[in-house]
C-alpha cells in the first residue's frame, strides 16, 4: 500500500492519504523551507494551513502548505 | 444554479447544520477545504482513544453525503454580495482554479485554530501548535516525535497527550500554566464530563506521564531543530519563579483557540468580544449574523468545544429552513425545539467557565527576549515591536504598519493575539479581504463577475 514521493531526490515512504507535510515529518525531515531573513530552518508548525510555515514546492508548482496537499505516488518536492 | 444554502466548514456545525436543512428539503452545498468531512476535531484514524461523539459524527456526515452536493477540497477566500441580494460563496478548486457559487442563505462554520504565544525559541522545527500534533496523528497516523512535552492551557492539553502517548510517544509532560485545579478539580469534572476527563486522566497515568499545573515551557533551544526546552514554574500571573530544562524532540504549544471569523466580517457581520477577549460574530438566539441571508455556529460564534457547536449547527439549520419555507410561501416559521435551545445555553455555560479557568496571563510577555521573533512569516523580533511602540505606535494596527508584524503570509492569524497582548489592547476583528490565498487568475475572474460591483 505504501508509495513513495521524493524530496531533493531522495525517497520518502507516504501511506495513502498523508499530506505530504506528515509524510516528510514522519520520515524525519522537520524542515524544508529557510526563511527570507534570517535563513532559519521551517517546516511543520500549525499543522492545519493557518502558518504557512511548510511551503513547499510540489512538481515544480509554486509553493503550496505541505500539511494541506495529499501526497501523490511520485510527487517531486524540492526544497528551497 | 443557486442554492438555498450553502454551508462554510465541515465539522460538526456545518455538517449539523447542512443536514438538519437538507432534511428540511433545502438544496445543499457544503465547502471545507480538507479532505474529508470532520473538521479539526472529529478527524477520523486509528487513535488510541476515539473522540467522543465520533461515531455520531460519522453518521451525520454519511447522511449528509446523499443530500448535498459536498465541495471537499475546496478554500473559500471570499465571500460577496451581489445586486440581487444573492451570496457568491468564492472557492479555489483542488486544481486552484476559481468557483464561484452562488447561495441564498450561507451558514459561517469555519471553526478556530490554535492560539500560539511566542517564546525564544520557538520557530525550531520541531515546534508545533498542539492542534498541529494532534492533526498529524488523527489525519495522518503519524506521531510528531519521540519524546515530546506538551505545553499550554486548557482541557485540549489532555487528549493530545493522551493521543501522543498512546500512540507510542514518550510524553514527558503536560505542563499547564494555569493552575490550583488539578485534574481532580477539573472543569470537566464539575460539568457533566467526567467520564472523558477521568478517561484521559487514566491515559496519562498509565503511560507515567505527569501533568503539573503552574508550568510552561518559556523556551526552546537548538541548532536547526529542538533537543530542549527551559520548563518555567510560573506564578499565578506566569512570571518565572524557578527554571529546569528538559532534553525531548518534540514540543507541542496550545494556549486556547482563535476563532475563524474573516468571511463574517468581509460581509460586515457585527463582531463581539468574547470572555477571553476573542472577536466573535455577534449572533441572535437563532444564530443569525447581524448581515442578512448569513448565519453562523461552532467556534466563530464563541469557542465551547463539538457539543455546542453541533447544537448550534442544527439550530442554525432549523432556523435557515424555516426561512426557506417563509420566503417559499409556506406558512410560518417553525420554532426552534426548545430542548436544543436549553441545551446550547448549557453547553455556552461551560464554555465560558473553560474560558475562564484558564486565561492568558500577562506573564508570559516576560519570557520573550529582544531577539525573540513575535511574527513568524515577516521575522520581527520583540525589539522592533518595541521600537514601534517608542514611536508613537499605541495600537496593533500601528504597530503592524510600523514593523510588519502580521504582513507576511499567515497575515496575522498567529502572532495576531501576542501583537494585541503587547500593545496592550483586546485583539480586534481581523480585515482579511481574502481569506485564502489565491491566484492573479481567480482575481482576474472576480472582476468580470457581474454579480460584483
Amino acid at each position: 500500500m505504501t508509495f513513495h514521493i521524493t524530496i531533493d531526490g531522495r525517497p520518502v515512504p507516504v501511506t495513502p492519504g498523508q499530506t505530504i507535510g506528515a509524510a516528510l515529518h514522519a520520515a524525519g525531515v522537520r524542515s524544508w523551507r529557510s526563511t527570507r531573513f534570517g535563513g532559519r530552518p521551517r517546516g511543520l508548525f500549525c499543522g492545519i494551513g493557518v502558518c504557512f510555515d511548510c511551503l513547499i514546492s510540489v512538481n515544480g508548482r509554486a509553493p503550496e502548505r505541505a500539511c494541506l496537499v495529499e501526497a501523490a505516488p511520485g510527487d517531486e518536492v524540492t526544497t528551497s | 444554479m443557486t442554492y438555498d444554502l450553502v454551508v462554510i466548514g465541515g465539522g460538526p456545525a456545518g455538517v449539523a447544520g447542512a443536514l438538519t436543512a437538507a432534511q428540511a428539503g433545502l438544496r445543499v452545498a457544503l465547502v471545507d477545504s480538507a479532505m474529508r468531512l470532520g473538521g479539526q476535531y472529529f478527524r477520523h484514524s486509528a487513535d488510541p482513544r476515539p473522540a467522543p461523539g465520533l461515531d455520531r459524527f460519522l453518521r451525520l456526515a454519511r447522511a449528509l453525503d446523499s443530500r448535498a452536493d459536498l465541495l471537499l477540497r475546496h478554500q473559500v477566500w471570499s465571500l460577496t454580495r451581489g445586486p440581487d441580494g444573492d451570496l457568491t460563496v468564492h472557492c479555489t478548486a483542488p486544481d486552484r482554479t476559481a468557483l464561484p457559487v452562488a447561495a441564498r442563505r450561507v451558514l459561517i462554520a469555519t471553526g478556530a485554530h490554535d492560539r500560539p504565544l511566542p517564546f525564544p525559541g520557538w520557530d525550531l522545527p520541531g515546534v508545533l501548535t498542539a492542534g498541529g500534533a494532534q492533526a498529524l496523528l488523527k489525519g495522518n497516523d503519524v506521531v510528531a516525535g519521540r519524546r515530546i512535552v506538551v505545553a499550554g492551557t486548557g482541557p485540549f492539553l489532555l487528549p493530545v497527550a493522551s493521543g501522543l502517548a498512546g500512540a507510542g510517544a514518550r510524553v514527558l509532560g503536560v505542563f499547564e500554566a494555569n493552575g490550583g485545579l488539578g485534574l481532580a478539580r477539573h472543569p470537566l469534572l464539575a460539568l457533566g464530563k467526567a467520564g472523558e476527563a477521568a478517561g484521559y486522566a487514566a491515559d496519562l497515568v498509565r503511560h507515567r506521564v505527569p501533568y503539573r499545573t503552574r508550568r510552561a515551557v518559556v523556551a526552546a533551544h537548538g541548532e536547526r531543530e529542538v533537543e530542549a526546552v527551559t520548563v518555567a514554574r510560573l506564578d499565578k500571573d506566569w512570571n518565572v519563579l524557578a527554571t529546569r530544562v528538559l532534553e525531548c524532540d518534540t514540543v507541542a504549544v496550545g494556549y486556547g483557540f482563535v476563532p475563524q471569523i474573516d468571511l463574517g466580517v468581509q460581509l460586515g457581520c457585527a463582531t463581539r468580544h468574547d470572555v477571553d477577549g476573542s472577536p466573535v460574530l455577534a449572533v441572535d438566539a437563532g444564530q443569525r449574523t447581524s448581515v442578512a441571508g448569513v448565519w453562523a455556529a461552532g467556534e466563530p460564534t464563541g469557542v465551547g468545544g463539538w457539543r455546542l457547536s453541533e447544537l448550534e449547527g442544527r439550530i442554525a439549520g432549523q432556523v435557515i429552513a424555516a426561512d426557506w419555507r417563509a420566503h417559499g410561501g409556506e406558512a410560518g416559521a417553525g420554532a426552534v425545539a426548545g430542548v436544543l435551545l436549553r441545551r446550547r445555553e448549557r453547553w455556552r455555560a461551560f464554555g465560558e467557565a473553560l474560558q475562564r479557568a484558564y486565561p492568558v496571563q500577562p506573564g508570559w510577555q516576560s519570557w520573550l527576549r529582544d531577539d525573540t521573533l513575535v511574527c513568524r512569516c515577516e521575522e520581527v523580533p520583540l525589539a522592533r515591536v518595541r521600537e514601534a511602540q517608542s514611536l508613537g505606535a499605541t495600537d496593533a494596527r500601528s504597530i503592524k504598519l510600523l514593523a510588519r508584524p502580521g504582513m507576511g503570509w499567515c497575515q496575522g492569524r498567529i502572532c495576531g493575539y501576542a501583537v494585541s497582548c503587547l500593545a496592550g489592547e483586546p485583539p480586534q476583528p481581523p480585515r482579511r479581504p481574502i481569506a485564502q490565498p489565491v491566484t492573479l487568475g481567480a482575481l482576474a475572474d472576480l472582476t468580470d463577475d457581474p454579480t460584483v460591483q
